[in-house]
């Protein structure tokens, strides 16, 4: 029987999860050997599992099939997703060497958990069944609520901790009551027996209706939708910068590939009930991110209100729900990646030896003290609102482009103009750093690993930005499976 | 080198290498970087001098055109291409960038290298605003040239710099994203009567291809979009029509334009009421009108009665001010409601004087602006009850000022005249009431630029700081001269600039009053269309999806 389990084809699927898992449990053991100055050993490692693991997905690439009789499947929604994660996972991990240092937190169990987390992520966008689809959540949030308050001696850091564990294990309990019933409704924990449950029992049963409001009360936590964003902020502000850039992109983008696969394939049958729902809160989500975000005097709260408006975005993609609405998802979610993490680059490197830099005033004229850091963030702040020709503008183009597609008239304009909301806020960001003269003269340098960070981060969204073609070839492949 | 295939790249690409290289030079070789980037625009100007002698006058359509693929699976291509409107247009951006930067040279003393790029680029999109032949192209033109504008008036303006950039910003890019979605659905329609195997008025037969069915080519959607039923052409006219309306500035969505003309540097006023304002108008005329002439012709009683209420009330609002450069900055709106006005008459005359007037206006009111400017840079006010008696210190300027003035306001042998007299011909054929409502404006012109030029230049030297100013110098003179002469050319001898725009406007009038109008596209675009994608529509684009 276990042989009949456990094939190798099976292994071979979750080859990318059980690397990057081998090396965060290297990482807990080597820690032990390492003194302080060569902690920057623990980087070095997880960067190499990521590496390796990277290269398993792309030798999966051109692969779609299930595995572990039906547990998890590898498709290119996968491979995508998975893409985006390790590289997100890549880049904060460049970005935090120099940030532990300043912190006086060497733990290599910062890594591991970055690593942990990112396996979780993983099987988020590679699950298929109800049960594996949710111990994916649960490695990705508990990890998170640990590197959330990583910083022991920073109150702020517990704080946030505290609050998104609360808050994330109650939508935790909701999520499950949903997923319960489903379960209850199919006799199955696959998402396709399920849909097939939801299907026979039609647009009008209200135990579907119940459970479709729970699974979504749980996701609009996860991605951190109105009205249930309230944690966002806190946390984001509190937990060390670096981990910030990953919540706000992995822990995201994970959430919506779970939110994808579940909402498309399991809840297929009731659409009509989630595309009202979707786009109620999709509005309010990006009325309520929008209009926060103006009067923030903290970057990190500002990112992570003009987060929440940037869900909306996305959800409204999934609300038009043709296949520009999906690919529009998918190039949403990369430029979000690549924009949002080079944004947070800068932030951290604002942090420096008795400097905490992450209040609006601490960018006062940072183009005398970095100019290159300066103009970085303004690339990556044009591309957040959405001008073109950088990454960030084909996302919202797409999107619009399938509202309109799907006769969401009202919706696109709405949307439209909370560009022009969006950039009054990412603004007041490059008056600080552009118009208003420096305080303190001396000059603030960027570690090299972020400097690499930014270099990629800067390509990642201004190279796709002038030729999308690639870009667009990619989203069309990680929607194959929903066609 | 040069020639007629690619001289329009020439001139789009000489300002940006301009600013490639002058990034590459140390921020403290301050002279340096001034002289390549005054050298830079100059030959900016003289790679479009060639485009006088080849410019076929005889040919409506597009001319110089170029066109490679940029992003295949949208449709979208690198087009550009210059007609008898855009002609023009292209010159006076290219001149007066120019001589815009060749005013700062005194003027900026501080983060030199950063205004010499950031004016490069603003010059870069600029002429792609003008050039670009694909709506998508032209959007992203449209939009890159803010940023560099913004920090323009954010970092080297005056007092409310700040407050006066991100308005400009703000105010602008809620007219964008209206019209981003103006295209979305132009690109939409479209797609849809080609999936649908209908007639498509640009083509025939719709075809299947891939770059068929996904298009921006402008002169594709001049066929197509006037073709489209009225209710469609409705809501993207106002979509476009918004975008335009905030950029000329008409009556309602002007209160960005005093504050950032007022707040800008001079050379960033001389460009925003020079160039950026043309792009409003060059957008009415160039999409607006052709491409939905019935929208267009339901339009035009509010347009209308918005231009008439700006020409009255932005000439009124110039006799309250105490600020010289906000008074210009108001006379612009009222000489924009000129424009606005001829352009909306939709007849050949109205269209033509628009056209020219959009030409005099950048010349007398960048000259002014640059006026300004200089009195500024000698005692750092603009308050006008500062100045009295200025002729007795400064004789030359005194009468370029005079001159510049008397064009502004429409002096007969100065081009103000003829632009503001062609306008006039045109309105009058259409409705006498509006014409003469529209030449009430003339007077207070007049009014207006006169009593300033009497309060700042006439009676005696009251100040005594101003008795000891210096008359212009030669590097201003070079600024101002040759605005002046192409005042009398324009004014004395205008048939050359008639007869270079007549035949590309003739063509816009023939399709607004539906000379050959193609049928209507016979499957109405009403299925969703497939995805823009490359693979799945290769072949034979699916109906549905």
């Amino acid at each position: 029987m276990w042989s009949e389990f456990f094939q190798p084809r099976d292994l071979a699927s979750i080859l990318p999860q059980l690397q990057l898992t081998v090396f965060a449990c290297g990482i807990l053991l080597m820690d032990f050997l390492l003194d302080r100055k060569h902690k920057y050993m623990n980087a070095v490692t997880a960067l190499l599992g990521i590496a390796f693991s990277g290269y398993s997905v792309w030798a999966l690439s051109d692969k779609q099939e299930h595995a572990f009789r039906g547990l998890l499947v590898v498709d290119p929604f996968f491979v995508f997703f998975s893409t985006v994660f390790l590289g997100a996972a890549a880049i904060v991990i460049l970005m935090s060497v120099r940030y532990l240092e300043v912190e006086d937190e060497l733990e290599g169990e910062y890594y591991a958990l970055i690593l942990f987390a990112t396996v979780g992520m993983m099987f988020l966008a590679s699950g298929v069944d109800l049960i594996t689809l949710f111990i994916g959540l649960e490695l990705m949030a508990i990890s998170f609520y640990l590197l959330t308050g990583f910083l022991r001696r920073d109150r702020r850091s517990a704080e946030a901790a505290i609050k998104y564990f609360l808050l994330g294990t109650f939508s935790t309990g909701i999520l499950i009551y949903g997923f319960s019933i489903l379960y209850g409704i199919s006799g199955s924990t696959s998402l396709y027996r399920v849909a097939e449950a939801v299907r026979m029992r039609g647009l009008n049963d209200p135990v579907v209706f119940l459970a479709m409001a729970a699974v979504a009360a749980g996701l609009f936590f996860k991605v951190a939708a109105v009205p249930f964003h309230q944690w966002a902020p806190d946390a984001y502000e509190g937990a060390p910068t670096p981990i910030t850039a990953f919540i706000s992109v992995g822990s995201k983008a994970a959430s919506f590939a779970l939110l994808l696969r579940i909402f498309l394939v399991s809840l297929g049958a009731v659409r009509p009930h989630w595309e009202v729902l979707l786009a109620v809160v999709a509005v309010a989500t990006m009325t309520i991110g929008n209009l926060a975000a103006i009067g923030q005097t903290n970057i990190k709260r500002l990112l992570a209100y003009s987060s929440i408006g940037h869900v909306g975005y996305i959800l409204l993609g999934l609300v038009s729900g043709n296949d520009t609405g999906r690919m529009g998802i998918s190039i949403y979610i990369f430029a979000y990646a690549a924009m949002t993490l080079g944004a947070f680059a800068v932030v951290t490197g604002m942090r420096r030896n008795g400097a905490v830099g992450d209040t609006l005033d601490d960018m006062r004229g940072l183009i005398f003290r970095n100019p290159t850091a300066a103009v970085l963030m303004l690339v990556f702040l044009l591309s957040l609102t959405g001008i073109p020709p950088l990454v960030g503008f084909y996302g919202k183009w797409f999107i619009f482009l399938s509202l309109i597609e799907t006769g969401h008239y009202y919706l696109a304009v709405f949307a439209a103009l909370y560009v022009v909301v969006a950039l009054y806020y990412y603004f007041r960001i490059v008056v600080m750093m552009f118009l208003q003269d420096a305080r303190e003269p001396e000059k603030i340098e960027f570690s090299p690993g972020l400097v690499v960070t930014l270099g990629l981060t800067l390509l990642l969204t201004v190279l796709p930005g002038l030729y999308p073609e690639p870009l667009i070839q990619l989203a069309q492949f990680s929607i194959l499976p929903y066609r | 080198m040069i020639s007629p295939e690619n001289i329009l790249n020439w001139i789009l690409f000489t300002p940006l290498a301009g600013a490639a290289l002058v990034l590459l030079i140390p921020g403290e070789r301050r002279n340096l970087i001034r002289l390549l980037s005054n050298v830079t625009m100059l030959a900016g100007f003289l790679v479009s001098l060639p485009l006088v002698g080849w410019f076929d006058k005889t040919n409506p359509g597009f001319q110089f055109t170029l066109s490679a693929e940029w992003i295949p699976s949208l449709g979208v291509r690198y087009e550009l291409g210059i007609d008898g409107i855009s002609f023009w247009l292209v010159l006076l951006t290219t001149l007066l960038g120019f001589l815009a930067v060749l005013s700062s040279w005194a003027f900026i003393q501080e983060r030199v290298k950063e205004y010499y790029i950031m004016f490069l680029l603003l010059q870069t999109g600029m002429l792609g605003v003008f050039m670009a032949l694909d709506l998508f192209l032209f959007y992203v033109f449209w939009e890159v040239m803010l940023v560099p504008m913004y920090f323009i008036i954010g970092i080297w303006g005056h007092e409310r710099r700040l407050y006066a950039a991100i308005k400009f910003f703000l105010y602008t890019l809620f007219g964008s994203v209206l019209m981003l979605l103006g295209i979305l659905g132009l690109y939409f329609f479209h797609a849809g009567v080609h999936q649908s195997g209908g007639v498509c008025p640009s083509v025939g037969v719709a075809g299947h291809t891939v770059a068929e069915v996904y298009t921006f080519s402008v002169p594709v959607y001049l066929d197509f979009a006037r073709a489209l039923p009225f209710e469609w052409q409705f809501w993207i006219f106002w979509a476009f029509f918004i975008s335009f309306a905030i950029k000329v500035p008409m009556f309602p969505f002007h209160t960005w334009l005093p504050d950032a003309h007022t707040e800008a540097p001079t050379a960033g006023s001389v460009i925003l009421a020079g160039v950026l304002l043309k792009m409003g108008s060059y957008g009415l005329m160039r999409f607006s009108l052709p491409m939905f002439p019935d929208a267009a012709i339901h339009a035009v009683p509010y347009v209308v009665g918005l231009s008439l209420i700006a020409i009255i009330y932005g000439a009124l609002v110039c006799l309250m001010q105490k600020d010289m450069k906000k008074l210009i900055a108001y006379s612009s709106v009222s000489h924009m409601g000129f424009v606005t006005l001829g352009i909306f008459a939709l007849n050949q005359a109205g269209l033509e004087g628009s056209l020219l007037q959009q030409i005099n206006h950048g010349l007398s009111t960048g000259a002014l602006f640059l006026i300004v400017g200089l009195l500024y840079e000698r005692r750092h006010t603009r308050e006008i009850s500062e100045f009295g008696g200025l002729s007795t210190p400064m004789p030359m300027f005194a009468a370029i000022y005079l001159i510049i003035s008397l064009a502004s306001l429409g002096m007969p042998l100065l081009n103000g005249f003829v632009g503001e007299f062609v306008i006039l011909v045109g309105t009058w054929q259409v409705n006498r009431m509006w014409a003469v409502m529209a030449a009430v404006g003339i007077i207070l012109a007049a009014a207006y630029l006169l009593w300033l030029y009497q309060r700042v230049m006439f009676g005696e030297v009251t100040n005594p700081k101003n008795k000891t100013l210096k008359d212009i110098n030669l590097r201003e003179a070079m600024t101002l001269v040759p605005l002046v002469v192409l005042c009398f050319w324009i004014g004395v001898y205008p048939q050359p600039y008639f007869e270079a725009m007549r035949a590309s406007i003739q063509q816009v009038v023939a399709r607004v009053h539906g000379a050959a109008k193609p049928p209507a596209p016979v499957a109405a675009p009403v299925q969703t269309p497939a995805p823009p994608a490359a693979p799945a529509a290769s072949e034979e684009a699916p109906a549905t999806r």
